[in-house]
C-alpha cells in the first residue's frame, strides 16, 4: 500500500511518454547543431591534410585520417543516431559492440591473411601484369 | 539501468527491465539489428577493397583518378542531408506536418545531388577507361562505392514514399515510426560514407 501514491504519477509519466512516441527521443536542435559542427570540422581536417599535403610523413597523415574518421563516426553515432548505453535497455549497444567485434575480425583477418598470401607470391613487374589474362 | 540494479541489490537483484516496454521500441531495436547486418556487408566490401585496393594491374592509381574537391562536395551533400533529416525529425516532434515535409524534401534534394555527383564521377571514370573491369582496385572500388550509392538510391525512394504517406495520412504513429527508421537508415549511410571517403578516397590518394 505504501507504494500506491507513487503509482499514478508513474502512470502519468508513462502516458506522456507514449504520447511522444519514443523513450530515446530524437535529440534537440542543439544536439544536431553540435553534431553537425563537429562533423564539418572532422571532415575538413582530413581533406585539408591530404589535399594540401601538410605533413611529409604519409604514415602520420594516414594515421590522422583514420583516427579522425573514427572520431567522426562516434560523433555521428552519439548526435545523429542517438546511441547511448541506455537506449533500448542497452540492447542496441550490445548489438553494436558485437558487430564491431565481427567487423574488426573481418577487416584485420582479411588484411592479415591476404598480406601473407601476397608476400608469398612471385614478384611481378608491370610488364608481366599487362600480359596477364 | 545499472543504477536500478544497484538500488534494488539490497533486497533482491533484478536483472530485467522494470520500466514499461514501448511497442515502438521493438521496431527500433529490430531496425538497428538490420543496420548492424548491413554494416557487416560494408565491412566485407571494405575488407575486399583493403586487400585489392593496391592491385592496379598496371592501370591508373587512385592518385591519377580521384578528384578530391568533387569528393569533398559529395561529402558535404551527404552531411547536409543528414542535418536536414535531423531538422525534419525535430519538426515531426513538434507535430508540424508541412515543415516536416519541407525538410524531408530538402533532404531528398541533397541526396539526389549526392547521387548525381557520384554517377557523374562513375561515368567520368568509365569514359577514361577506368571502369570496373580495368583492375582489381577498380572492381572493388566500384563494388563498395556502388553498393553505398544503391543504398542511398533506395533511401531516396523510401523518403519519397514516406513523403506521400505523410502528406496523405499526416503524422500518425505509423508514419512517425517509419520516419524514425528512415532516420536511422539515413544517418547510418552517412556513417558508412565517412569510412568510404577516409579509407577509399583519402587513403587511396595518399598511396
Amino acid at each position: 500500500m505504501s507504494s500506491h501514491p507513487h503509482a499514478p504519477a508513474h502512470e502519468d509519466a508513462a502516458d506522456a511518454h507514449h504520447g511522444h512516441g519514443h523513450e530515446a527521443g530524437h535529440g534537440s536542435l542543439k544536439g544536431y547543431m553540435i553534431g553537425f559542427g563537429l562533423s564539418v570540422i572532422l571532415t575538413a581536417i582530413p581533406f585539408i591534410l591530404v589535399m594540401a599535403g601538410t605533413f611529409d610523413s604519409k604514415l602520420l597523415t594516414a594515421f590522422l585520417v583514420m583516427a579522425l574518421a573514427v572520431v567522426q563516426i562516434i560523433v555521428h553515432m552519439v548526435y545523429f543516431l542517438h546511441m547511448s548505453p541506455r537506449s533500448e535497455g542497452g540492447w542496441t549497444m550490445m548489438a553494436l559492440i558485437f558487430t564491431l567485434v565481427i567487423v574488426g575480425i573481418t577487416l584485420a583477418g582479411s588484411l592479415w591473411v591476404m598480406h601473407h598470401l601476397n608476400a608469398n607470391m612471385m614478384p611481378m613487374s608491370p610488364e608481366m601484369m599487362k600480359n596477364m589474362p | 539501468m545499472a543504477h536500478d540494479i544497484q538500488t534494488q541489490a539490497g533486497e533482491k537483484p533484478v536483472f530485467y527491465l522494470t520500466e514499461d516496454h514501448h511497442p515502438e521500441s521493438s521496431t527500433n531495436l529490430g531496425f538497428w539489428l538490420y543496420l548492424m547486418s548491413d554494416c557487416l556487408i560494408f565491412a566485407v566490401l571494405f575488407a575486399t577493397h583493403g586487400v585489392l585496393g593496391r592491385n592496379y594491374a598496371a592501370g591508373p592509381s587512385p592518385a591519377d583518378l580521384f578528384d578530391l574537391p568533387l569528393v569533398a562536395i559529395n561529402t558535404a551533400m551527404l552531411l547536409f542531408s543528414s542535418i536536414t533529416y535531423g531538422f525534419a525529425m525535430l519538426q515531426m516532434e513538434r507535430n508540424a506536418k508541412a515543415e516536416t515535409l519541407f525538410w524531408l524534401a530538402i533532404t531528398g534534394l541533397f541526396g539526389l545531388a549526392f547521387l548525381g555527383l557520384e554517377l557523374y564521377e562513375f561515368a567520368h571514370l568509365i569514359n577514361e577507361g577506368a571502369g570496373p573491369t580495368r583492375s582489381a582496385f577498380l572492381s572493388s572500388f566500384f563494388t563498395l562505392v556502388g553498393t553505398h550509392g544503391l543504398h542511398v538510391t533506395f533511401g531516396i525512394i523510401w523518403l519519397v514514399t514516406l513523403m506521400v504517406q505523410v502528406s496523405k495520412r499526416g503524422l500518425i504513429p505509423e508514419n512517425r515510426r517509419r520516419l524514425m527508421c528512415l532516420s536511422m537508415f539515413w544517418h547510418f549511410l552517412d556513417v558508412i560514407w565517412i569510412g568510404v571517403f577516409s579509407f577509399v578516397y583519402l587513403m587511396g590518394v595518399l598511396g
